[in-house]
C-alpha cells in the first residue's frame, strides 16, 4: 500500500462541523447580511384577492413618504421576461415557482400575489409606504376551498423519475374479498415550511452584470433563471449563498421576491435588499400541498396482505405547484398481491403549492402506515409482525431488485433499544398516574436519486487540499462531509482540505433537495480524488519519488500542485453533464434504491384534558454508510422533529371563503419549541448501499418520514382514539 | 428622529433615528452587527435575542430609544465556553437560531442562578442541578426549525454543570 491509499480515517468519524465558529460568533453572513455602497431597502405590497385584476394604483400616499425611491407597479416596472414553461430537457425550468410575470400586467392569481414594490432609503421607509399603496381591484370568481373542491381533481400526470400511480392485479376485487379489510379517509393539512431565515435577497446591477445574494437551495438554476428572465448571458449573472438559514424545500424554487430584487435594483439603478416579512414569506413561497387520502388493505387472517389501495387528493395553484407523489411509499414497501395507487390533483387560485422535506413520502406515510396500524389492531397481530409479515423480498409492483433494504433489521434494533417488548398490546391498557401511555411504530421510507455535479480538487505542494464546487449549505453538514470524503480519498488529514461552495461562480452542483445533494458531490469528489492519485503516481514515477508522501512528490517533481476537474460549465459540457446524467438516471431504474427506517413513538395523553407529549424516541435507519455520525444524527433528528409538528401543532389555515391564510406567523402557526422534543434516540445500520458512491444514502428526507403515523398510532394505543386528520390537536382527544 | 447613544459591545455608539425603528433594526442596519437575527420581527421565535444590561430580551420588540444609555450585548460582544459547547454538542445546524439560543441561554442561566420560577419549579423552590426538563422550559421562547434541540440542551447543560463546578471548587 502507498502512502497515497492510506487512509486518514476522517470519514465515519464524528467531526465538528466546520462552519460552528463562524455560526456561534455571529460572523455568519446570511442573505440579508451584505451590504453595498447605496444600499437600498424593498417591500413588498401583497394582492389583498384571490383572482381577478387590477383596476388602478395610487401610489401618492406611498410616494409621500420621506426617503421613499420609487414605487414600482405594473404601469411602471422596468420589463421581465416570462419564467420558462417546464421541460425535462432543461432541468433549471423546473425551478420556477410560479409562472406569474411578476408587475408586468394587471392580473391577480392569488392573495398575496405582489402588485407593487417600494424601495426606499431605510426598511422603515419602504415599510410604511408599502401600507399607504392603494389597490383596487376588479374581482373575478375563484375556487379556494380546497375540501370541496376535491371532487374537480383530475388524475396526475406521472413522469418517468416520479410516478404518479401503479396497478398489479385487480385490487378493489380483492379487496372486496378479503376476509378482513380496513378502509379510511386520512387528511393532512397544508403546511409551511418555516426555515427560521426569511428569504431575502440583496441584487447589484454592474452594467448587463447581476449580482445576487440569495437565500437559496438552488445556487445554479436560480443563475439560469435570473439570466433568462433579465435577458442577459448566464455569465453574466452570480449567485451567492454560503450561509442559508434553513430551507426544507422552501427555498428550491424561485419566488417572488428574488426576481422583484432583481427588478427593483434595475428600475432604481441601486442595489436593493429584499427581506420578506414572515408574512411575505406566507404570502408568495409556496407551502406544501394539503392531502386527502383513501387507504384500504385488504388481509387473511394470518395477516397477509391481498390488496393495498392508496388514492389521493392534492392541490397546485392555477400558476404552477407541487402535488407530490403521495402514493410512492405504497408501491415499495408491501408485498400485497393486488396494488393500486391513484394520485389526483386540482387547480385552485391559491399560490402555488411547492416541495417541502420529503414532498408525498412525508404525508403519504401517515395514511398507509395509519391503516396498517389500523389492520394489525382488527388482525390482533403485533404491528411489527405484520409488517415484517408482508416485507417483500424484491419490488413489489415491477419486481426489480432492491439496491438494499434492511427493514427488519431496523424493527428488530428498534425494537430492542425502545424496549416494545414491554409495551401490552390492547389499547389504553397503559398508565402513569393520569397520563395514558402509547406506543406506536411506522416505517419511514424515501426513494433516492443520484446526480451528477461538477468539482474541481487541487491538491498543494504543501500539502492542503482545495475543493471547489457550487453546492449549498442550510445546516445539512455539506462542506463538512465533503471535506471529510475529500481528506480520505487523498490520505491527507480532514484540517488540509478547504471547501469552497455556495458560488455559482464555483462548479455547477445540482440543488440540494431530494436528498442528493451529498453523494452527487461526493461521487465526483472522489473521481477527482483518483485523478489526483493516477497523476501523483506517474509524476513519482517520473521523479523517482514512488512510495512517497504526496507533498514529497510534489516537491521532487517540482510541481505546485495537482488539479483535476470533474464535470464542466461550458456548452459542451453542459450537454455532456446532460447525457451522463441520463445514463446514471437509466442505470438507476434497475432496481430500487431507498432509504428506510424504524420509528418508535411512546405518548402520554391526559386522561381529562387531553394534553398530549411525545416521552420517548427512538429511530433506527437505513442510510448505508454515514460520513459524519455528528452531522447526520442531527439531520435525522431534525427531520423527526419536524415530523412531530406535522403530527401535533402545525398547519396553514386557509380562509375558505378568501383563499388567504390567516395565520401567517410564527406565533399562530404552531412550530415544536424545546419544550415538546424530548431526548431523540437515533442510531443506523450503518451497511453501505452497493450502488451508492461510498456506499451513503442521502438522509435529510427519510427522518421526518412515517413520523407523524408513528405518533398517531402511539395516540391510538394510548387512548382508544384513532385520529386520522392531521395535527393531532387536543381537542380531537377530549372525553 | 431622535439622538440616542447605546453602549453596544462595551462600546458607546449613537445614532440620530425614527423613534419607530427596532433595537434589532438598529443593531443589524445601522450598526451593521448582524449576529442578532431577524426570524418573525414579533417576538415569537427568538431569533433576535440578545441581552440588555444582562438580561435577555427579544430586541425586535424594542426600540432603540428605550435603550438610550443602556448596555447592549450581542452574539458578537459574547465569548464565553457555551460556544464552543454548541459547536461540540451540534447544537446548530443552519446557524440562523443560534445566536439567539446562546444570549438566551446566558440570560437563562443567570436568572435560573437568581432563583427566577419556572413552570417546572415552583418559586420558593431550591434550585439545585439544571435538569433537562428544566432548560426545556427555559427555552422554549427560542425557536430552532432544524431541531438542533437536543444538541442545544446539552451543550447548556454541560456548560452549566461547568460553572457550578467553578464556584464549588
Amino acid at each position: 500500500m502507498t502512502a497515497l491509499q492510506q487512509r486518514t480515517g476522517s470519514v465515519g468519524t464524528p467531526v465538528d462541523r466546520v462552519d460552528g465558529v463562524a455560526k456561534t460568533t455571529g460572523t455568519a453572513r446570511f442573505s440579508a447580511e451584505h451590504t453595498y455602497p447605496g444600499l437600498t431597502y424593498a417591500a413588498v405590497v401583497h394582492a389583498t384577492i384571490s383572482r381577478g385584476r387590477i383596476t388602478a394604483i395610487d401610489t401618492t400616499r406611498a410616494a409621500d413618504i420621506a426617503g421613499v425611491i420609487k414605487v414600482i407597479t405594473p404601469e411602471n416596472a422596468p420589463p421581465l421576461k416570462p419564467a420558462p414553461r417546464v421541460s425535462m430537457l432543461n432541468m433549471s425550468s423546473i425551478v420556477s415557482g410560479t409562472s406569474v410575470n411578476y408587475l408586468q400586467d394587471n392580473e391577480v392569481h392569488w392573495d398575496g400575489q405582489p402588485v407593487a414594490v417600494v424601495v426606499a432609503e431605510t426598511s422603515e421607509a419602504a415599510k410604511e409606504a408599502a401600507a399607504l399603496v392603494d389597490v383596487t381591484y376588479r374581482t373575478t370568481e375563484s375556487s379556494v376551498d380546497f375540501v370541496t373542491a376535491r371532487l374537480q381533481a383530475q388524475v396526475q400526470k406521472g413522469n418517468p423519475l416520479l410516478p404518479a400511480g401503479a396497478k398489479k392485479g385487480d385490487a378493489a376485487a380483492a379487496l372486496a374479498g378479503a376476509a378482513v379489510s380496513v378502509d379510511a379517509e386520512y387528511t393532512t393539512p397544508p403546511y409551511n415550511h418555516n426555515a427560521l431565515e426569511p428569504h431575502s435577497t440583496t441584487a447589484a446591477w454592474d452594467g448587463d452584470r447581476l449580482t445576487v445574494h440569495d437565500a437559496t437551495q438552488s445556487i445554479g438554476w436560480f443563475r439560469t433563471h435570473l439570466a433568462l428572465r433579465f435577458g442577459i448571458p448566464e455569465a453574466n449573472v452570480r449567485v451567492i449563498a454560503p450561509y442559508v438559514g434553513g430551507g426544507f424545500g422552501g427555498k428550491a424554487f424561485v419566488w417572488p421576491g428574488t426576481v422583484l430584487a432583481a427588478l427593483a435594483a434595475r428600475a432604481t439603478g441601486r442595489p436593493v435588499r429584499l427581506t420578506l416579512t414572515r408574512e411575505g414569506v406566507y404570502r408568495t413561497v409556496g407551502g406544501r400541498t394539503p392531502s386527502i387520502q383513501r387507504v384500504a388493505l385488504g388481509a387473511t387472517q394470518d395477516g397477509k396482505l391481498t390488496a393495498l389501495i392508496h388514492q389521493s387528493v392534492a392541490r397546485v395553484g392555477r400558476t404552477g405547484g407541487m402535488p407530490e407523489q403521495i402514493t410512492t411509499q405504497s408501491r415499495h414497501l408491501y408485498a400485497a398481491e393486488n396494488i393500486l395507487l391513484e394520485q389526483r390533483a386540482v387547480e385552485q387560485d391559491v399560490l402555488p403549492t411547492t416541495s417541502m422535506r420529503a414532498p408525498g413520502e412525508s404525508i403519504g406515510t401517515f395514511a398507509l402506515e395509519s391503516a396498517i396500524d389500523e389492520l394489525a389492531d382488527v388482525l390482533g397481530i403485533d404491528p411489527i409482525d405484520l409488517r415484517m409479515h408482508n416485507e417483500p423480498d424484491r419490488d413489489p409492483v415491477d419486481g426489480k431488485p432492491f439496491a438494499h433494504r434492511m427493514l427488519r433489521e431496523a424493527y428488530a434494533e428498534g425494537a430492542r433499544r425502545f424496549g416494545w417488548s414491554a409495551r401490552s398490546p390492547q389499547p389504553r391498557s397503559m398508565n402513569d398516574g393520569r397520563w395514558l401511555v402509547g406506543m406506536g411504530v411506522a416505517s419511514a421510507f424515501h426513494p433516492l436519486m443520484l446526480f451528477t455535479s461538477n468539482v474541481t480538487v487541487r491538491l498543494s505542494a504543501d500539502g492542503t487540499v482545495l475543493v471547489r464546487c457550487g453546492f449549498q449549505e442550510m445546516g445539512m453538514g455539506g462542506a463538512t462531509v465533503q471535506g471529510q470524503i475529500a481528506a480520505d480519498a487523498l490520505g491527507v488529514p480532514f484540517d488540509a482540505v478547504r471547501v469552497e461552495y455556495g458560488d455559482s461562480a464555483l462548479p455547477s452542483a445540482p440543488m440540494a433537495g431530494g436528498s442528493m445533494q451529498t453523494a452527487s458531490v461526493a461521487n465526483s469528489i472522489l473521481e477527482a480524488c483518483a485523478k489526483i492519485r493516477a497523476s501523483l503516481e506517474s509524476l513519482a514515477k517520473r521523479s523517482g519519488a514512488v512510495g512517497q508522501a504526496p507533498k514529497a512528490v510534489l516537491a521532487k517533481a517540482g510541481v505546485p500542485h495537482v488539479e483535476a476537474a470533474v464535470g464542466s460549465d461550458t456548452r459542451l459540457g453542459k450537454v455532456t453533464g446532460q447525457m451522463r446524467m441520463m445514463r446514471q438516471v437509466m442505470r438507476d431504474r434497475r432496481y430500487l434504491r431507498a432509504a428506510t427506517g424504524a420509528h418508535f413513538c411512546e405518548v402520554r395523553v391526559d386522561q381529562d384534558t387531553g394534553e398530549l407529549r411525545v416521552s420517548r424516541w427512538t429511530s433506527v435507519f437505513d442510510v448505508g454508510r454515514v460520513i459524519n455520525p455528528k452531522t447526520a444524527g442531527s439531520q435525522l433528528r431534525g427531520g423527526i422533529i419536524m415530523g412531530i409538528g406535522m403530527a401535533l401543532a402545525e398547519e396553514t389555515l386557509f380562509d375558505p371563503r378568501t383563499g388567504r391564510i390567516m395565520n401567517p406567523s410564527l406565533a399562530e402557526y404552531h412550530l415544536p419549541v424545546h419544550a415538546d422534543i424530548p431526548a431523540i434516540d437515533v442510531s443506523w445500520l450503518g451497511d453501505p448501499d452497493p450502488t451508492m458512491p461510498l456506499g451513503l444514502l442521502g438522509l435529510g428526507e427519510v427522518g421526518i418520514t412515517g413520523v407523524a403515523a408513528a405518533v398517531a398510532n402511539a395516540v391510538h394505543h394510548a387512548t382508544g382514539r384513532r385520529v386520522r386528520d392531521l395535527p393531532i390537536t387536543l381537542d380531537k382527544l377530549v372525553p | 428622529m431622535v439622538d440616542v447613544t447605546i453602549r453596544v459591545n462595551g462600546q458607546a455608539r449613537s445614532l440620530d433615528i425614527p423613534p419607530q425603528v427596532s433595537l434589532l433594526d438598529a443593531l443589524r442596519e445601522r450598526f451593521g452587527l448582524t449576529g442578532p437575527k431577524k426570524g418573525c420581527d414579533q417576538g415569537a421565535c427568538g431569533a433576535c435575542t440578545v441581552l440588555a444590561d444582562g438580561e435577555r430580551i427579544n430586541s425586535c420588540l424594542a426600540l432603540a430609544v428605550q435603550y438610550d444609555g443602556r448596555e447592549i450585548t450581542t452574539i458578537e460582544g459574547v465569548d464565553d465556553p457555551l460556544q464552543t459547547a454548541f459547536v461540540r454538542n451540534d447544537g446548530l445546524q443552519c446557524g440562523y437560531c443560534t445566536p439567539g439560543q446562546i444570549c438566551s441561554a446566558l440570560g437563562m442561566l443567570a436568572e435560573y442562578k437568581d432563583g427566577a420560577p419556572s413552570a417546572v419549579t415552583e418559586p420558593d423552590a431550591d434550585p439545585g442541578e439544571l435538569t433537562e426538563e428544566e432548560i426545556r422550559e427555559r427555552m422554549s421562547g427560542n425557536l430552532c426549525r432544524c431541531g438542533a434541540y437536543n444538541g442545544i440542551v446539552k451543550a447548556i447543560q454541560e456548560t452549566a454543570a461547568l460553572d457550578t463546578e467553578e464556584v464549588s471548587s
